[in-house]
């Protein structure tokens, strides 16, 4: 029966194809699931004399942003973002990375700004402990300073709805 | 009210291509005349239809059009006119539509020339390749529809993607869909001969130009893919072993060995079902790659749009199209007799062991691609495959490859004799080894992969002088030489330009990473290279930091160098623009990192020496042209003329 072969080789990849459609390369889990948020105290967008470090945030449910203001993908996630910040469910810290034409402040000034905090990460290093990938990408944070959850990609209503906020809830924010 | 032009035309091109699927079949089945003539009206009307749809989108881009929707995501108003004109197909849907535009063009062009088909084989070839456009017409008008407004209309456009602003670029995509989609002709007349049971030497002669014009296409694309990598990416490299490029690189695998086998059944009637077997897999890793590349599953440096919907509706259409055909063959294969005898060593053999030895290949690559998704789906992990997978599966399978590629052309059909063939061989293959082992030892010291490439490389070219020389001896002019055989030893010869070029590139290529004030230099294989420091520069939607490196000599200034880092405006997307100094022995490669401190006067700075990689394009380039040599053969016209009807002589294939 070796001519049924190419046919049941070719039905096995598209049993694989069909699964592999419904999963995301790009995600790519994070050990720091579970564990306590890196450390680190950096000055803030607009005020250099001022810092922000996770700590500021114990007691509260959060959402660490990174985002940069060369990155085209973080645009899109924006407006969401700022509707977000409208309904005031969870406060939402952008960490600026790796901004190096320094263009985060006026960028913030003329779109809005939906954070509760910019830390600015200007040499990347506070990306790299978190693992960072590439920008945008949110953790979940919560009381205790747990990394709870990472998305990787902008979060659209869609990520949101189906990802973020169920996850929130869980948490109890 | 253009756009929307468009959109009708597409609707209008969807139902003649039903009707060129639909009627001309049923005709071939039952033996209909008129529904069978249905087949060139309805083809060459869907290809009108399809190219006005093309040009209202052209039309779109050009005048800016920004309440279009794939106008406002993929151009500008500062872009250039020849890139706006690119960015037709620089988006998912744009180039689904050149897909759809250049399947048309193939099939009006079965349509011209197959005046000396019967009319049932034409019917049935056009039929088929009218239901592969119906999947993808209805895919564009379903899930991926150019022409969809955007409401209220963008006040500008996001920019295409800078890295696809290049002129390497305005011509790769549509050279490697012309090949892409080419095989989608092999594969119709495949089809058409299983449904037929008509497997015959005249089935692989009708198959054999247009295989491989469309393979010629495909190497000529696949060529300038590489080529545009290694300008625009910054990195130097050529080729990465990426699932794009596997995606591409696949189907000429399988076209190859197509190539040879067709040949084989062709002239001796031998190996059908394998032929046939192969003309599937070629057009179904086309449409493999597509949705590879189209739906997300894989990640990869080209990162194209991903839509879940999209892929689902690929991958149905795949499993029609591919699965169908393959049940199609496994039910006729028992009637493909196989004829022609041959000995285990002759020129079938060697051919077949070919074929064997690029399927494996083919095997390999395919592997390699889909493992992290074979992985990921098992819940294995993560996991990603890199090129000393590639390179350490792919190039020991290329040894037997290339050896048999020398020794192929020379042996008889039937029957060849071993003595005989040692004799003639002899002094190649002595020439051969002692290149492969003295040229490094000149060079670096001895290097195991330098020894191979050289050899095989000079194996190549002198049994390609000795069958130049065997046929002049039996009394042949070089000008009278059939162009089949120039363009096969073309092809061979060009093979070995290219594996020249890669064996001195891949282990004598030098570069170094250096951190450059103004006025710094660095040496490199003998060039001295002193940074002058960088100035603004305006693009026309961009911003760059200019560089200047004058490249000297001993002592000599030879010439200076200006690569640029380029931040588009309307992306914000920073992007590395090399400079090269290109020529026939070497190219100088000086790439700009990242500036190292805020006054942007102290640069992260990349060079490289590249000997011979120029040989690689020149390679591909001989390739392209013996294959379009090869398929002008005056076999394939007298063919046309023998056959024709008055009145009809002039058309060639």
């Amino acid at each position: 029966m070796k001519r049924w072969l190419p046919l049941v080789v070719f039905l096995v990849l598209v049993g694989f194809f069909a699964k592999g459609l419904f999963l995301n390369p790009r995600e790519v889990p994070s050990p720091f699931i579970g564990k306590a948020a890196p450390a680190f105290s950096l000055p803030l967008v607009g005020d250099a004399n001022a810092s922000f470090s996770p700590e500021n945030m114990k007691g509260k449910i959060w959402l660490l942003n990174v985002w940069a203001p060369w990155c085209v993908s973080c645009r899109q996630e924006h407006g969401v973002l700022m509707e977000l910040a409208q309904t005031q469910t969870v406060p939402i810290v952008g960490l600026n990375w790796k901004d190096k034409s320094r263009e985060a402040e006026q960028l913030l000034r003329e779109q809005g700004s939906p954070y509760a905090a910019v830390p600015d990460d200007q040499t990347g290093m506070v990306g790299i402990d978190y693992g960072v990938t590439g920008t945008p990408e949110t953790y979940i944070i919560d009381q205790a300073g747990i990394v709870r959850m990472k998305h990787v990609g902008p979060i659209s209503p869609d990520v949101w709805k189906d990802k973020i906020e169920p996850k929130l809830k869980e948490l109890g924010a | 009210m253009i756009p929307e032009l468009g959109n009708f035309a597409l609707i209008v091109a969807l139902l003649l291509a039903l009707t060129q699927a639909v009627l001309p079949l049923i005709g071939a089945q039952r033996g209909n005349l008129t529904l069978m003539a249905v087949a060139r009206p309805a083809a060459q009307g869907q290809f009108v239809f399809v190219l006005i749809a093309y040009f209202c989108l052209v039309y779109a881009f050009i005048t800016n059009d920004f309440s279009v929707e794939n106008v406002a995501r993929n151009s500008f108003s500062q872009l250039p006119e020849i890139y706006r004109f690119t960015a037709t197909w620089g988006s998912h849907e744009g180039s689904f539509l050149l897909w759809v535009l250049i399947l048309a063009f193939w099939t009006t062009a079965v349509s011209v020339f197959s005046r000396h088909l019967p009319d049932d084989m034409v019917a049935r070839v056009l039929g088929v390749m009218g239901l592969i456009s119906v999947g993808f017409l209805a895919f564009l008008l379903t899930t991926s529809n150019p022409f969809d407004r955007l409401l209220p209309a963008a006040a500008d456009g996001r920019d295409m993607n800078p890295l696809l602003q290049d002129w390497g670029m305005i011509i790769h995509p549509p050279m490697l869909y012309m090949g892409y989609v080419g095989f989608a002709v092999a594969f119709a007349f495949a089809i058409a001969a299983l449904l037929s049971g008509r497997l015959d030497a005249a089935w692989a002669r009708w198959s054999r130009p247009w295989t491989t014009v469309a393979w010629a296409f495909l190497t000529l694309g696949i060529m300038l893919g590489s080529w545009w990598a290694y300008r625009e990416l910054g990195w130097g490299g050529w080729w990465f072993w990426d699932p794009t490029e596997n995606a591409s690189f696949m189907p000429w695998i399988a076209g190859t060995a197509l190539i040879h086998s067709l040949a084989v059944t062709e002239k001796r009637g031998a190996f059908k079902a394998w032929t046939v077997l192969l003309a599937l897999i070629a057009f179904s890793l086309s449409l493999l790659g597509t949705f590879l590349v189209r739906s997300g599953v894989l990640s990869s440096v080209h990162a194209f749009a991903t839509d879940p919907a999209r892929g689902a509706f690929i991958l149905g259409f795949l499993v029609i199209v591919i699965g169908g055909s393959l049940a199609l063959f496994a039910w006729r294969a028992p009637k493909m007799l196989t004829g022609g005898r041959f000995n285990w060593f002759s020129r079938e053999a060697l051919l077949l062991a070919n074929n064997v030895v690029l399927l494996a290949a083919l095997g390999s690559v395919l592997l390699g691609t889909l493992y992290p998704l074979l992985i990921d789906a098992l819940g294995m992990g993560k996991i990603s495959v890199g090129p000393p997978y590639f390179n350490a599966v792919f190039v020991p399978l290329m040894a037997p490859a290339l050896f048999l590629m020398g020794i192929g052309p020379l042996a008889r059909w039937k029957e060849a004799s071993l003595p005989d063939m040692v004799t003639r061989l002899k002094w190649a293959l002595a020439i051969s080894v002692a290149t492969g082992v003295l040229l490094p030892l000149t060079l670096d010291g001895f290097n195991a992969w330098a020894t191979f490439g050289f050899a095989m490389s000079m194996w190549i070219v002198l049994t390609v002088l000795i069958g130049f020389r065997e046929r002049m001896k039996n009394g042949g002019r070089l000008a009278t030489l059939p162009r089949s055989f120039w363009g096969m030893q073309l092809a061979h010869f060009g093979m070995a330009v290219g594996v020249a070029g890669i064996t001195l590139v891949a282990n004598y290529q030098e570069e170094r990473d250096v951190r450059m004030n103004v006025g710094d230099h660095t040496t490199l294989a003998g060039y001295t290279f002193t940074f002058q420091g960088t100035t603004e520069h305006a693009g026309p939607n961009y911003r760059a930091a200019r560089g200047t490196v004058e490249v000297s000599k001993d002592g000599k200034k030879l010439f200076v160098m200006h690569p640029e880092k380029r931040i588009y405006n309307a992306s914000g997307m920073p992007m590395t623009e090399a400079a090269i100094d290109p020529n026939f022995f070497r190219d100088v490669y000086v790439a700009l990192g990242e500036p190292l401190d805020n006054e942007a006067r102290a640069w992260a700075v990349r060079v490289f020496h590249k000997p011979f990689i120029n040989w690689l394009w020149f390679g591909a380039v001989f390739m392209v042209v013996g294959g379009f040599l090869a398929a002008s053969d005056r076999r394939y016209r007298i063919a046309v003329k023998a056959s024709a009807p008055t009145g009809a002589v002039a058309q060639g294939a």
